[in-house]
C-alpha cells in the first residue's frame, strides 16, 4: 500500500484530529463535520483531503453526499487508532500502579 | 529505513513510579482495570476480563451469563521483566480467528531506579491484519469498536 502522506504527520494538525477522532466515531458527510467543528465547510473539506492523501480515511458517494470513513484497509489508520488506544491505555495504567495501597 | 507511514507497528512508553515487580504484577493481575468493560465482543455485559497469567494462557472477557469471548493468546510471560501476548481482533473490532491474521502486543519492563520502572509497549506486524481486508471493505467502520474504547479511557483518564 501507499500513502501520499505520512499518516503520523497528518494527525499532528489538531483539528484535523479532530476531524479523524471523530470519523472514527461514525461515518459522516462534510456537512455534519463542519457543523460540529469550528471551522468552515471548505476547511473541512481541505483537512479531508488531507487526511485521504495520508492513508487514514476514505470516502464513498450515498446519494448526492460522500460520507468519509476511516480507512479499515489502510495500515496507517489502523496504527493511528492503536497508537492513540495504547496511549491512553498506559497512562490509565500509571493512574492504577500509582494508586496509593488500601487502607493507607 | 522506511517511513512512518509504511511501518506496521506501534510503540508507546511510559514512566510509572513503581518497583518493576509491582509495575508487572498490576499490569497483569488488575488488566480489568485497564480495559475499559463498555468494549464488549459480547452480546451481553461484561463481567469481568481475566488476563491468564502464564504462557499458553488466555486474556478473555466474561459476560454477566458466563458466556465469554477470548481475544488474546499469551505468547510469553517472563515477569517482571516482559509478557507477550497476541491480538486476535481484526480491524473490524470481531474476533479474529485466522491465526495468520493476529497481531501481537510486548510488554517491556525496564527498572530505571529502585522505585520506578519504565513501561515500553510495542504492538507489531499489524500488516498480518491486512489479509482478507478487501472483502470486509462494504462494511460499516467500527461503530462501537476503537472509538468507543478510546473515549473510555479519554473519561477515566479526565475522572
Amino acid at each position: 500500500m501507499a500513502y501520499g502522506e505520512d499518516g503520523w504527520t497528518a494527525l499532528g494538525d489538531p483539528t484535523r484530529r479532530a476531524i479523524f477522532e471523530r470519523l472514527a466515531e461514525h461515518p459522516q458527510a462534510v456537512g455534519e463535520l463542519a457543523a460540529e467543528l469550528p471551522v468552515s465547510r471548505p476547511a473541512v473539506s481541505q483537512h479531508l483531503k488531507v487526511l485521504k492523501d495520508a492513508g487514514l480515511v476514505v470516502d464513498r458517494p450515498l446519494g448526492t453526499r460522500r460520507i468519509y470513513q476511516v480507512d479499515p484497509d489502510g495500515v496507517a489508520a489502523l496504527r493511528a487508532q492503536l497508537d492513540r488506544f495504547w496511549s491512553q491505555a498506559l497512562a490509565a495504567y500509571k493512574q492504577v500502579v500509582e494508586e496509593p495501597p488500601e487502607g493507607v | 529505513m522506511p517511513t512512518q507511514a509504511q511501518e506496521t507497528s506501534v510503540r508507546t512508553q511510559i514512566v510509572v513510579e513503581a518497583p518493576i515487580e509491582r509495575a508487572f504484577a498490576v499490569f497483569t493481575e488488575q488488566f480489568d482495570r485497564i480495559k475499559p468493560r463498555e468494549h464488549n465482543l459480547l452480546d451481553v455485559d461484561i463481567a469481568e476480563s481475566v488476563f491468564e497469567r502464564r504462557e499458553g494462557g488466555r486474556i478473555y472477557d466474561r459476560g454477566v451469563d458466563g458466556s465469554e469471548c477470548g481475544w488474546a493468546r499469551v505468547l510469553a510471560y517472563e515477569p517482571p521483566n516482559r509478557v507477550v501476548f497476541s491480538w486476535d481482533i481484526s480491524p473490524r473490532w470481531q474476533v479474529e480467528t485466522d491465526l495468520a491474521r493476529t497481531s501481537e502486543v510486548e510488554v517491556r519492563f525496564i527498572a530505571e531506579t529502585p522505585g520506578s520502572t519504565r513501561v515500553e509497549l510495542e504492538h507489531r506486524h499489524l500488516d498480518r491484519h491486512g489479509d482478507g481486508w478487501q472483502s470486509e471493505r462494504d462494511g460499516v467502520a467500527g461503530e462501537g469498536g476503537w472509538p468507543l474504547y478510546l473515549q473510555r479511557y479519554a473519561d477515566l483518564l479526565r475522572s
